[in-house]
C-alpha cells in the first residue's frame, strides 16, 4: 500500500473518531458498553463463581428467596444462589453470545453479498433467491427448529443465530458492493491488470468496511435478544446461565406469583442497556458513514 | 385512452404473476427444506420420543412402521409433500392428537391476540412517527423517539412479566393468564368481557413491543418527503399547516409503513411465541413454546410449517399491494 493511501485512511479514521465523539447518543452508548464489558471482564474479581452452584449456596446457608438488602446486593433466588452473582456471570454469556453470533453472521453476510454483487451473472441471481428465502422463512421459529434439532449448548445457539440472521447483511453489501463496482477507480486498476482478488481485497473491502462495522454494531442486539428469547423458551444452555436462563428460571419457577421483582429485573435492564447501548453506536456509525442519514434522523 | 391503459394493466398482471410464481417455488423450498431439518438432521425421532427410557426393541419396531422411518427418503419425502397436501401433520407425540387439529385449534386465540395489537401498533406507532417528524428535534420528537426505542429494545416477554406483576400481582387489576376465568359459564357480553379482561394486558406487552418499528420506520420516511418542493408549493399556496401535513405529505411517506405492516402481518401467526407463553395465552406461540419442552417434533415441523406459508402469502400481498400503490413498480 503506498504511503498516500495510509495517509488518507488514517485521515478518514481520524474524521470518523472526532464525529463519534461530537455524537451524544454516541457516547453514552459507547459509556453504557464499557461498563457492561468491564462487568463481563472482571466477573471474578466481583462475584464468586462458586455461588451459581445450589450446593454450594445452601452450605453457606443462604435464605430462600431473600430480597434485596436482606440477603447480598439482589436478594437470592429459590435455590438460595446471589441474584448479583448471576447478573454478573450472566452478563459474560449474553455478552459473548451475542458478539460471537454476530460476527458469523456478518462473515456469512459478507461473503454472500460480496460475491453476489461482485461477481454478478448467474452466481448473483442464485445467491441472491437463497437469501430471498432464507429472508422469508420467520426467522424465531426458525431458530426454535434448530435449536431444538442441535441441542441445548452455547456454541449451537451461536450457530443458529448465524445461520438465520445473515440475509439482510448480504442484500445490504451486495446493493454497495454494486455501487461501488461502478466507481472509475475500480475500472482504472482493472485496465492496469489488476486481477479479481486485488480489486476485491484493495478497492471493495475498504469502501465496505465503514458499512459492515454499522452492520455488525447493529446487528449485535439482534443476536442477544435472539439468544434471550430462545434461552427463555428453555432452549438455552443448561451449563452456562446468561441473562435470558435467568428469565426463564425466575419465571419457571414462579418468580412473578411471589413478586420477587429482583429475580428477573435485573437480567431484563442488563438486556434492554445493551441492546440500547449498541444500537446507539450504531446508528451513529451509520450516520458517519452516510451523511445523508443525518439528517433525516 | 384504451391503447395508454392496456400495456401498463399488463405489466401490471405479468408483474403480479411473476411474484405469484417466486412465492411457489418459495413454498417448494420451504417444503423441502422442512423435510430435509426434520428428516435428516434428526435422525432418531422414536429415540428422542422415549429420552433414554428403556423400550421393548419390539415396541420400537413397531413405532417406527407406524411413522413410517423404514421406508427410503425418496418414499418418505413423497409421503410427506401428500400428507402436507392433504393437511396430514402427523400425530402430537405430546397430546395424541393429529397435530393439524391441534394447530387449528389454536389459531384463533393467536389471530384474535397478535391481530389487535398488529393494528393498534400500526396506527399508534404511524401517528407517533409523523408527529416527531413533523415536530423535529421539539420535546415531543425525542420523547416518542427515545421512548419507543427503549421498547423496542427489551425482550418483549420482559416486558409482559413486568406488566404481568405490575398489574395482574400486586394491583390484581387482571388475571395473570389464560383466555377466560377456569370454568367459567358465561355467554354473550359476560364472556366477550372476560375475554377482554384477559387479553388487556398481552394485547398491551405486544402492541408496545411492535410500536418502535412503526414510529421510527414513519418517522425516517416523512423526514425524507418533507425536504420536497412540492410541499414547499403546498405551502406556498397558503394551505395550513395540518392540511400540508395530512394531504400532501403523509399520503407520500406511507408507502414503506404499507409494506412493513404486511410484512408484520405475515409474522402475526408467529410473533407472540414467548409472550404467549407467558401470559398462558392457548394461542399458536404458547403451542410451540409448550413443543420445544418435549420436544414434540411433529407439532414444531407443523407449525413451522404454517409460520413459514403464512410470511410468504402476506410478502405476497405486500408486493401486490407495492404494485397497486406505485406505478413505478411495474419496470421492476
Amino acid at each position: 500500500m503506498t504511503s498516500l493511501a495510509m495517509q488518507r485512511r488514517r485521515a478518514t479514521a481520524r474524521r470518523v473518531l472526532t464525529q463519534f465523539r461530537n455524537s451524544r447518543p454516541g457516547v453514552i452508548g459507547f459509556a453504557v458498553l464499557l461498563v457492561f464489558v468491564i462487568v463481563a471482564l472482571a466477573a471474578p474479581l466481583l462475584a464468586d463463581v462458586r455461588e451459581l452452584n445450589p450446593v454450594f449456596a445452601r452450605a453457606q446457608g443462604n435464605p430462600q428467596w431473600a430480597a434485596p438488602g436482606t440477603f447480598g446486593v439482589l436478594g437470592t433466588d429459590h435455590l438460595r444462589r446471589s441474584v448479583w452473582v448471576q447478573f454478573v456471570w450472566g452478563s459474560r454469556v449474553s455478552l459473548f453470545v451475542g458478539l460471537a453470533a454476530t460476527v458469523l453472521t456478518i462473515s456469512i453476510g459478507s461473503v454472500v453479498g460480496i460475491i453476489s454483487g461482485f461477481v454478478g451473472g448467474r452466481i448473483d441471481s442464485v445467491l441472491m433467491r437463497i437469501t430471498e428465502w432464507f429472508l422469508v422463512i420467520p426467522f424465531l421459529p426458525l431458530a426454535i427448529v434448530l435449536a431444538s434439532i442441535l441441542g441445548r449448548n452455547v456454541w449451537n445457539i451461536i450457530l443458529v443465530i448465524g445461520v438465520t440472521s445473515w440475509p439482510s447483511t448480504a442484500r445490504l453489501l451486495r446493493a454497495q458492493v454494486l455501487t461501488v463496482k461502478q466507481r472509475l477507480f475500480v475500472d482504472r486498476s482493472r485496465s492496469l491488470g489488476a486481477g479479481n482478488a486485488h480489486l476485491v481485497a484493495r478497492h471493495i473491502l475498504p469502501n465496505v468496511s465503514g458499512l459492515i462495522l454499522a452492520n455488525a454494531t447493529l446487528a449485535v442486539p439482534i443476536s442477544i435478544l435472539t439468544e434471550t428469547t430462545l434461552s427463555f423458551l428453555g432452549l438455552g444452555d443448561p451449563s452456562s446461565a446468561s441473562w435470558g436462563k435467568t428469565l426463564e428460571e425466575a419465571f419457571v419457577n414462579g418468580a412473578m406469583v411471589r413478586n420477587a421483582w429482583w429475580y428477573f429485573l435485573p437480567a431484563g435492564v442488563g438486556i434492554l442497556a445493551v441492546v440500547l447501548a449498541f444500537t446507539l453506536i450504531g446508528r451513529t456509525l451509520e450516520e458517519i458513514a452516510d451523511p445523508r442519514l443525518g439528517q433525516a434522523r | 385512452m384504451l391503447t395508454t391503459e392496456q400495456p401498463e394493466s399488463r405489466g401490471r398482471t405479468r408483474f403480479i404473476l411473476k411474484k405469484m410464481l417466486g412465492s411457489l417455488l418459495t413454498l417448494v423450498f420451504v417444503l423441502v427444506f422442512n423435510f430435509v431439518l426434520f428428516r435428516i438432521v434428526q435422525s432418531d425421532p422414536i429415540g428422542s420420543l422415549f429420552r433414554g427410557r428403556n423400550v421393548p426393541a419390539a415396541k420400537i419396531a413397531d413405532l417406527r412402521t407406524a411413522f413410517g422411518l423404514d421406508e427410503s427418503l425418496w418414499v418418505q419425502f413423497w409421503a410427506y409433500v401428500r400428507q402436507t397436501f392433504q393437511l396430514n401433520f402427523g400425530i402430537s407425540y405430546q397430546s395424541r392428537q393429529p397435530v393439524w387439529n391441534e394447530i387449528v385449534s389454536a389459531i384463533p386465540a393467536t389471530v384474535a391476540l397478535v391481530g389487535i395489537s398488529a393494528v393498534l401498533s400500526a396506527l399508534i406507532g404511524t401517528v407517533g412517527g409523523v408527529i416527531a417528524a413533523w415536530r423535529r428535534n421539539t420535546w415531543k420528537d425525542h420523547a416518542i423517539t427515545s421512548g419507543t426505542m427503549v421498547f423496542y429494545s427489551m425482550p418483549d416477554f420482559w416486558l409482559g412479566m413486568i406488566l404481568l406483576v405490575g398489574f395482574a400481582v400486586v394491583l390484581g387489576w387482571f388475571p395473570v393468564g389464560g383466555m377466560t376465568d377456569a370454568g367459567t359459564s358465561a355467554t354473550g357480553v359476560a364472556l366477550l368481557l372476560d375475554r377482554i379482561h384477559h387479553i388487556f394486558l398481552p394485547a398491551l406487552t405486544l402492541t408496545l413491543a411492535y410500536l418502535g418499528e412503526y414510529a421510527l420506520v414513519t418517522r425516517s420516511s416523512l423526514l425524507d418527503v418533507m425536504g420536497e418542493d412540492y410541499l414547499t408549493v403546498a405551502r406556498a399556496k397558503g394551505l395550513r399547516d395540518v392540511v400540508v401535513r395530512n394531504k400532501h405529505a403523509v399520503p407520500n411517506a406511507l408507502l414503506p409503513v404499507v409494506t412493513l405492516t404486511a410484512i408484520n402481518f405475515g409474522f402475526v401467526l408467529s410473533g407472540a411465541i414467548a409472550v404467549e407463553a407467558v401470559f398462558s395465552w392457548p394461542g399458536l406461540g404458547k403451542a410451540t413454546a409448550d413443543a420445544i419442552r418435549g420436544p414434540d417434533l411433529p407439532m414444531l415441523q407443523g407449525l413451522f410449517l404454517l409460520f413459514s406459508a403464512a410470511v410468504i402469502f402476506f410478502n405476497l400481498l405486500a408486493d401486490i399491494a407495492y404494485a397497486w400503490l406505485d406505478p413505478r413498480v411495474e419496470g421492476a
